[in-house]
């Protein structure tokens, strides 16, 4: 008995050795020697040696293997398990998934009011800015939702809709002088035309192929954007954006502003209000339409096609049309926010609309479960919250964050929320969640 | 037309780095099916291990041309073998524990591990671009431009010459490796049905992550010549290329060696072509709009089999 468990402290040590020592091949060089351009004139580079870094990293990557061989992996009672145990079951957890959509609805309409009796007019800004922020992640996940959820398509370049929507609002403004509420809905039509003309050619093509022309359309937007000088600014952006009025009230200070029409005391956080509700409003306008149009044939049609897309062709579903409405639709959502976008910082450059912009929003409806309307919220509250929350390491929080996407899908590969509503049952009752492992993602 | 020659020349060169990184992506999604999204980092993570190494052992153009021969090959060599296992420990922790798994969870370990790699590098490295003086100067002059210097100075510089030669004898080493050894079949093997290769006493995993190890080998040659060629590189130079080979490896037919290099040489002809006769802004846009046209109307690329869909 004693040898065994002697063999089993010794297997751990060593197999946390071999991940010391290829760490150690690892981090050696990169953290190891720095190439740093040497001081004053015309200095080449030099090395700056940091073996005690090495040292750290090479210790925490032995350590924490032991730790996880003598305690999760190699062992035959994994704290995990007991922990797990300790974790009501997935099935117990089902019920409270029922009131989780209400409970956090009535907490995101009260949320502002909370923060105000919480921590004053000043103190709540910066959480309203946060909230906002998530919002805007949660409706575009929600957006890109219906073309990867739903339809089962890959895109990799959805914030090229969102550049789409923040520049047509900007360009109308500045342009013809237009208001918010009349480009709100031309930003929609714009991306989800936009939408269209990138569809029609490339919707033809199998998966992989597909997210790779997505992501060539996301940049080939994005280097326009920046290189056409004369009519977006380039890389200078457009600044001055108008602010949304309410329903034509001024945010102002004075006659005819909205303190004064409503009588009430001037301030600032009256707009970060107005604007956290004005995005609210429209991300649960976009659950509100995902949901009804997935009782919809067309979104019947659009879940049939993520499942088997020959089935599909052979039932007589023209999938081409099928594809496009839940591209342009995805894109019109995008669109929606990234006029909202523009409004709220009144500045917009092709920096916003990057790639990783793209990755981000994918990852959120990844890891929040393909499909699910409540993982997107969870999902953008953990990504987009914990990001913003580690904005004091700022130059650390990107590689945790990107360890995280990879942390998190080894753990969870189908996502947080991995449970989905058949959309139609055979007995009529309300079927309960299926495991995601039943539903397939496209190959479309 | 003697701007048409170096044009051509420049676009060959280019060409060649981004083939050699294609390899890489070609191959593992021939494999397994999935875009390798960090393989550009990894092509990055080379130059930079490269970039290291020619500093801390002061290899400079000052050297005797033998010993800065030599010296650059133990740099390549070295270089290699720590890129591979860069590119066997992101295979091993994003990629094979999803094995099996559903077909977007490795793309999104893929963008994440890209993320982690490039701000490691970042954080580590520094985020300023770090310029390096040219190692090997001088080159040929093919035409002089004219008696009266109105011509255009055709250059074929030593350092193509050395990234071309490179690129060549790589690809005929590493279509030899794929089709004469047993490696070589296995991996053919495992491409044409995992199940069955693993059933017929083939280790799969091995063999998958011995492609990694292979294409991240690859990746660091090209991220060498990047720096040789350059002369400059930063933490975020992986992204643009990686995307521009992988570009090119569909262009080619994906799951094609020869494809990824057709393909390579193809992108970088467009590229150079397009910024050299149009607008160098725009020359990005060029080698993805042309990526789309081929999509559009030959799917499965210039050398690709056509993949037959079934029930």
């Amino acid at each position: 008995m004693s040898s065994k468990s002697e063999n089993f402290f010794t297997d751990c040590v060593k197999d946390a050795a071999m991940g010391g020592l290829i760490a150690l091949a690892l981090f050696s060089v990169l953290i190891g020697m720095k190439a740093e351009v040497a001081s004053g004139l015309g200095g080449g580079l030099g090395i700056e040696y940091r073996w005690a870094a090495v040292a750290i990293a090479v210790a925490v990557v032995f350590g924490g293997r032991l730790l996880l061989n003598l305690f999760v992996w190699k062992t035959k009672t994994p704290v995990t398990e007991k922990a797990g145990s300790l974790m009501p079951s997935m099935s117990s957890l089902a019920p409270l998934g029922k009131y989780a959509m209400p409970v956090f609805l009535v907490l995101a309409v009260l949320l502002p009011f909370l923060l105000m009796s919480a921590y004053g007019a000043r103190g709540s800004r910066q959480y309203l800015d946060l909230a906002i922020l998530v919002t805007t992640y949660v409706m575009l996940g929600w957006g890109l939702n219906i073309v990867v959820g739903l339809a089962g398509l890959l895109d990799l370049g959805y914030v090229a809709f969102y550049a789409v929507g923040a520049y047509s609002y900007a360009l109308l403004a500045q342009y013809f002088g237009f208001s918010f509420w009349i480009c709100l809905p031309l930003a929609g039509i714009l991306a989800a035309f936009w939408g269209i003309i990138l569809g029609f050619p490339v919707l033809r093509l199998r998966g992989d192929y597909l997210a790779i022309v997505t992501l060539a359309f996301g940049e080939i937007i994005r280097v326009v954007l920046l290189n056409w000088y004369e009519f977006t600014g380039g890389p200078d952006g457009i600044s001055g954006i108008p602010r949304p009025s309410f329903f034509g009230i001024e945010f102002t200070r004075g006659e005819g502003g909205f303190a004064d029409v409503f009588g009430l005391d001037y301030s600032s956080i009256h707009r970060i209000i107005f604007l956290y509700y004005l995005i609210l409003i429209m991300a649960l306008i976009t659950n509100f339409v995902t949901m009804r149009l997935r009782k919809l044939p067309v979104g019947r049609a659009w879940e049939a096609l993520r499942e088997d897309e020959i089935a599909c062709r052979s039932l007589g579903i023209n999938t081409t049309n099928t594809k496009l409405t839940a591209f342009a639709l995805g894109a019109m959502f995008g669109g929606f926010a990234g006029s909202f976008f523009a409004t709220r910082q009144g500045f917009i450059s092709p920096e916003s609309f990057t790639f990783i912009e793209s990755a981000v929003i994918l990852a959120i409806v990844v890891l929040g479960g393909l499909g699910s309307q409540i993982g997107v919220v969870i999902a953008a509250i953990v990504m987009i919250g914990g990001f913003e929350f580690f904005r004091g390491l700022e130059e650390y929080r990107m590689l945790v964050f990107g360890l995280l996407m990879v942390i998190i899908m080894v753990w969870k590969p189908r996502g947080l929320i991995s449970t989905r509503a058949p959309s139609i049952t055979l007995s009529g009752k309300k079927g309960k969640g299926i495991s995601a492992d039943l539903v397939q993602e496209g190959h479309g | 037309m003697e701007y048409f020659f170096q044009q051509l020349i420049n676009g060959v060169t280019l060409g060649s780095i981004y083939g050699l990184i294609a390899i890489g992506y070609t191959m593992v999604y021939g494999i397994i099916g999935m875009i390798n999204f960090a393989h550009g980092d990894i092509f990055m993570v080379g130059a930079f291990i490269a970039l290291i190494f020619i500093v801390a052992f002061s290899i400079t153009a000052a050297m005797p041309i033998a010993l800065l021969v030599l010296a650059l090959i133990g740099v390549l060599i070295v270089s290699m073998a720590l890129t591979a296992a860069w590119g066997w420990t992101v295979e091993r922790i994003a990629y094979r524990p999803l094995r099996g798994s559903f077909r977007l969870a490795p793309l999104i370990t893929a963008i994440g591990a890209s993320i982690a790699l490039q701000n490691f590098v970042q954080i580590s490295q520094g985020a300023r671009n770090k310029p390096l003086q040219p190692l090997i100067p001088g080159g040929f002059s093919l035409s002089d431009g004219g008696a009266d210097g109105s011509g255009f100075a055709v250059q074929l510089s030593y350092s193509q010459i050395l990234i071309i030669v490179v690129t060549l004898a790589l690809m005929i080493g590493f279509t030899l490796l794929i089709n004469k050894t047993s490696l070589g079949r296995a991996q053919r093997a495992c491409e044409q049905d995992r199940k069955m290769a693993s059933l017929l006493g083939i280790n799969v995993d091995r063999t998958i992550s011995l492609t990694f190890v292979m294409g991240a080998a690859l990746a660091s040659v090209a991220g060498l010549m990047f720096l040789l060629y350059y002369g400059v590189i930063d933490f975020y130079i992986g992204f643009l290329a990686g995307v521009k080979a992988f570009t090119a490896a569909v262009l080619g037919g994906i799951g094609s060696l020869p494809g990824a290099m057709l393909g390579g040489l193809l992108i970088g002809l467009i590229e150079t072509f397009w910024s050299g006769y149009f607008s160098v802004e725009y020359k990005d846009v060029a080698a993805f709009s042309i990526l789309a046209i081929v999509l559009i109307f030959m799917p499965e690329g210039l050398l690709g089999k056509p993949e037959v869909e079934k029930v």
